[in-house]
């Protein structure tokens, strides 16, 4: 049941309200009532509420001031599944049960998980119209009329723009809600048109593609049915844009002018006309131009008693200033509002009203008692997103803003965001924008191209807007601009701006960043072309002009604009690609396995890898030590699957190996597999890898887990790009090959086990080579006799659908020999113990491999990529980094990786503690650490400047506001005479 | 995000493609015969225009076939996209690699 509570400031008809719905709702715990097509803010204010929360840093009471997204103060939280801050209230909906929290600035993450949906939704439309205002729909309306794809974005829940405010307008003859209503059918019959409310477009880039957030369904009632999203991204790509995001009205900042009570007069005259809640009884429109006086004959026929305060001089021409006064309204030329006086509740109660002269001083003030204060500082295009895409814009010294130069190629500008400020010319404007894209896209006739002064209405525009007085601030009847609040979001005062001015800040960037008005979450909408203006007077003979006339906005310049236009929640942004959504998870056939034996798995690039497999009891040490042993001992195995595979394949496909690697390939028997590595055209290692020879014009090729996909990049690239002669092709097979590594002094016997057809001996099946054969169980298999250990070990190629089985083949052909798993930890163990460097650990793009003592590996015979830089007087002339062993002097440590080294005698009196007064000289770093179970101690690979003639010198490691001492040794130390690999 | 005219599967979103930096930058025919100057220029230079500029494109998520486009690095606009085996847009200078980059010399 709903009972309506009490709504003193609600008049008795009018707005596009539902008042058949009443809705009720809990703002800090206190019933508000309102009706469907309220928003919070509306509700509030019907209800008789003035003060919303106090501001960020000075706790100043505020009230609401605008109707809209540049609202800066009412800001709200509301509670949810999962809360949601920050919101305007000025364009949340009303609903029933919402319960509403009053911000004072700040919101507060809310810490559980949001259970909602959102998603994506892609796109591709003729013409996008940005705004659903008058100039926006005859836009939308004009394109639909020729068959275009119609996509209309409107950030509000009902279309109409400003003419929402005023009811009483008549378009085409009818009035303006009956028109909006006639389009939208219109519109929404057409099958190649959409109409999205609720809509806010918030980033516009290259090539016309937008994005946009939709707000879908109830936000913060029960959770939506299930697969409805909460908020959808869309991303469009449209052939044209026509933007009609119209203007925002800028406030003139006066003493206290932040108080409650004191609103944008385009906002109260929302309120009246869209939402029929009077805010004032007794109001004070203070204005710069004519816009503000419909307000005033709209407030005077809902009952207030009005005067207008208007800042231009009485000698300034202004037809709506005169029928004001021939109306009967008071209307005070050349004067301004200089302060306001708070009541108990520290709203507005009465305004200081004074007149100024040409440069803005106030004369003597009059008390006038007033519960509402409306100002009109004039008008800024909603540019914003014309900026994002580097659109152009010029201060119009008659307009008083900044408005676009003309659209961004593709685009159009329609209505007042081009600066017409009047309906029929948004109108006239829109549907010749709606026209002309949807002729650019082959829909309807074609126009001629048309310059920036032959759209319509551009000769009309300044005398329609009439004439506003450039006021930005007005001094109170107090010295100082301490209590000039100039951005109401960061609490910045005017005397904040001139501190940054005073401390010889010019640029309105440095200014933005000194003062940080303009960069909360309203990003400066209210405040940035106010806080230009006043810099415009502060700077104006500190700042040159253009020759012979007085510095203007323009000559000061606008901040940037940047994506969004409003908040984005990031779960919108993420959209479906939350949780096991978030990445693909690669998994090898022999996963469920690695699961049911309690492998630890580490991601490797997308893969999941068992890392190590721990028994009961068991750290990670622990196991990864039995897991050396086992492979050291005995026998081990290792799911080698994820190893990046490529067939090369074509008549010139070793001549092709040849030029990639730097060792030669053309010489390589079919049946033996040779280690190579591939280089960059400056010399340094690009990736490492066997290559087996199937057939003479056949390879198959591995590459380094995480580095698969750009190896295949790499060979496609030279392949196409500089040797399209050669006859060769790349497929990747990594998906295709399920790999087992069999590895360890016994691992014969389990291959022999396993593959009964197989000569294993020593000289029936030589390192280096490979067999394809038929396993025991009747699998075809590959089976190469490769080793990443050092000791005797075979690698298992089957199909990828054998893969588990061929995997528990094994696991039971060794059960008798205890062969144990064994994960990634225990295999770079194993391979830093004999100086298998990986590449991306132990290179960075930097390293050669005579840098990794692989002179053995480089030819001198023939080409291949990276040669030429062998002999570059930059790598032979100086000192290089080498890769070394680093044994640290205390056995138990383990060095982290990344410990810089440096030479004792190089510390001075530096103890490690802060930062040394001079750089210490860096000789290297530690780029694999481990505990070995072979050498019973830690130990590392590290990059030493010179380091292969620094071997039995001993240095200090650095970490973690710490030093020890390292002995440094030769790579390999474990089985340096490679006695080990063939069992 | 740019729309790409991919020579072989028409036009698709920039996502699909991979950059290939200038365009027109052969592999030195010997680089044995070159200067460590000249080979530097070759690994090192490349020219950055404020206008239009032809560069190497992938169509890395179609058909992984490298082609060039000229793009306006002033307003990002593709005005033509050609295969290694297409004629050459008119105006597009190919730049000589195997003479040292202005900016190396002297370095």
């Amino acid at each position: 049941m709903t009972s309506t509570g009490p709504q003193p400031h609600r008049l008795e008809t009018g707005g596009v309200i539902d008042r058949s719905r009443p809705v009720d709702f809990l703002v800090e715990g206190a019933a508000v009532s309102g009706y469907a097509g309220d928003t919070i803010a509306s509700a509030l204010l019907a209800g008789g509420r003035r003060r919303v929360g106090d501001s960020i840093y000075l706790s100043r009471p505020r009230g609401i001031v605008a109707a809209g997204v540049e609202e800066p103060n009412a800001l709200v939280r509301i509670r949810g599944e999962c809360d949601e801050s920050m919101l305007p209230a000025t364009t949340v909906e009303a609903a029933d049960g919402l319960d509403v929290s009053l911000l004072s600035g700040i919101g507060v993450l809310d810490q559980r998980q949001d259970p909602a949906e959102y998603d994506t939704m892609n796109v591709h439309t003729d013409v996008a119209v940005i705004g659903a205002g008058p100039a926006g729909l005859a836009a939308a309306r004009e394109a639909a009329a020729t068959g275009a794809r119609v996509t209309v974005f409107e950030q509000d829940f009902e279309l109409g723009g400003s003419m929402l405010a005023d009811p009483t307008q008549h378009i085409e003859g009818v009035p303006a809600r009956e028109w909006v209503e006639v389009v939208r059918a219109e519109l929404e019959a057409a099958p190649e048109v959409t109409v999205l409310a609720r809509t806010t477009v918030f980033g516009s880039y290259d090539g016309n593609y937008l994005i946009a957030l939709e707000k879908r369904g109830d936000q913060f009632g029960a959770p939506a049915r299930p697969g409805v999203s909460r908020q959808r991204v869309w991303h469009v790509n449209a052939a044209r844009v026509v933007l009609a995001t119209g203007a925002m009205e800028r406030t003139v900042v006066f003493a206290d002018s932040d108080r409650p009570g004191v609103m944008l007069a385009s906002a109260v005259h929302t309120y009246l006309g869209r939402y029929a809640v009077l805010p004032g009884q007794a109001v004070v429109v203070f204005t710069t131009n004519d816009s503000a006086y419909p307000v005033a004959h709209a407030l005077v026929a809902a009952g207030a008693a009005v005067t207008v305060v208007d800042a231009r001089e009485r000698s300034v021409s202004s037809p709506a200033r005169d029928a004001a006064v021939a109306a009967g309204l008071s209307v005070r030329p050349g004067s301004a509002v200089v302060g306001v006086d708070g009541d108990a509740g520290e709203a507005v109660e009465a305004a200081w009203v004074a007149p100024i002269d040409a440069a803005g001083t106030p004369g003597d003030a009059e008390r006038v008692s007033a519960d509402l204060v409306a100002v009109s500082g004039g008008w800024s295009p909603t540019l914003h997103l014309h900026s994002q895409r580097q659109g152009s814009v010029h201060w119009d010294d008659q307009l008083a803003g900044f408005v676009p130069t003309g659209p961004v190629g593709g685009q159009f500008l329609a209505g007042s965001v081009a600066g017409a400020y009047w309906t029929e010319g948004c109108l006239e404007q829109g549907r010749r924008a709606g026209r002309r894209a949807a002729a650019e896209t082959g829909h309807g006739p074609a126009y001629e191209a048309e310059t920036a002064h032959e759209q319509p209405g551009q000769s009309e525009r300044a005398a329609r807007a009439g004439t506003t007085r450039q006021l930005w601030i007005v001094p109170g009847r107090a010295e100082g601009y301490a209590r000039h609040l100039v951005d109401l979001q960061r609490d910045q005062t005017a005397a904040d701006l001139l501190r940054a001015t005073g401390a010889g800040m010019r640029s309105v960037e440095h200014i933005k960043r000194y003062t940080s008005i303009g960069t909360g979450a309203d990003q400066g909408k209210l405040s940035g072309v106010t806080t230009i203006g006043i810099l415009t007077a502060a700077l104006a003979d500190q700042v040159p002009a253009a020759e012979g006339s007085p510095l203007t906005p323009g000559d000061i310049g606008t901040t940037t604009f940047r994506a969004p236009f409003t908040p984005v929640a990031f779960g919108a942004l993420a959209g479906r690609c939350r949780g096991d959504l978030f990445d693909a998870a690669r998994t090898t056939p022999a996963h469920s396995w690695h699961v049911e034996h309690g492998a630890v798995f580490e991601d490797v690039g997308q893969w999941k890898r068992p890392r190590y497999y721990p028994q009961e009891g068991e750290d990670m040490d622990a196991a990864v030590t039995r897991e050396c042993r086992a492979a050291r001992e005995g026998v081990a195995f290792l799911d080698a699957t994820t190893l990046g595979k490529i067939e090369v394949r074509g008549a010139d496909a070793p001549e092709f190996l040849n030029r990639i690697y730097t060792n030669g390939y053309l010489k390589l028997a079919v049946g033996k597999g040779r280690y190579g590595v591939m280089c960059t055209p400056d010399g340094m290692v690009f990736d490492d890898g066997v290559s087996l020879r199937l057939a003479p014009d056949r390879y198959f090729m591995t590459a380094t887990t995480g580095n698969a996909a750009k190896v295949l990049d790499w060979l496609e690239e030279w392949s196409q790009t500089e040797w399209p002669d050669l006859d060769v092709t790349f497929t990747s097979v990594t998906e295709q090959w399920a790999t087992t590594a069999v590895v360890g002094p016994r691992s014969r016997e389990v291959i022999a086990r396993l593959a009964p057809d197989l000569d294993v001996s020593k000289e029936g099946f030589g390192f280096m080579e490979f067999r394809d054969t038929v396993l025991a169980s009747g699998i075809p298999a590959r089976i190469c006799r490769i080793t990443f250990s050092g000791e005797l070990a075979y690698e298992v190629n089957v199909a990828t659908w054998y893969g588990l089985k061929v995997w528990e083949d094994i696991a039971e052909a060794g059960a008798d020999l205890d062969i144990t798993p064994y994960g990634t930890e225990a295999m770079h163990v194993l391979r830093a113990e004999k100086a298998y460097p990986i590449v991306g650990q132990d290179t960075d793009g930097t390293v050669t491999p005579q840098d990794l003592g692989m002179d053995w590996i480089v030819s001198t015979t023939k080409e291949f990529i990276g040669k030429r830089s062998y002999s570059r007087r930059a790598l032979t002339e100086g000192v290089r980094k080498h890769l070394v062993s680093v044994l640290p002097v205390d056995t138990s440590l383990r060095l982290p990786e990344g410990a810089q080294l440096v030479e004792p005698d190089a510390l001075g009196d530096y103890t490690g503690q802060s930062l040394p007064v001079r750089p210490i000289p860096m000789l290297g770093h530690v780029t694999s650490s481990y505990h070995s179970q072979a050498l019973g101690r830690g130990f590392g690979l590290a990059l030493v400047s010179d380091g292969r003639n620094r071997i039995g010198e001993t240095v200090l490691a650095s970490f973690g506001g710490r030093f020890a001492e390292v002995l440094i040794d030769e790579p390999v130390l474990y089985d340096k005479e490679g006695a080990r690999r063939d069992g | 995000m740019l729309t790409i005219d991919c020579p072989h599967c028409g036009p698709r979103p920039e996502t699909e493609f991979g950059y290939g930096g200038q365009a027109h930058v052969a592999y030195p025919e010997d680089p044995s015969a070159l200067t460590d100057e000249e080979w530097a220029g070759y690994l090192f230079y490349r020219d950055n225009p404020r206008g239009e500029f032809a560069e190497r494109w992938v169509h890395s998520a179609g058909c992984r076939k490298w082609f060039n486009a000229v793009r306006d690095t002033r307003t990002y606009r593709i005005s033509a996209t050609y295969t290694s085996a297409g004629p050459v847009p008119a105006g597009i200078v190919r730049p000589r690699t195997d003479v040292p980059h202005p900016v190396s010399k002297g370095a």
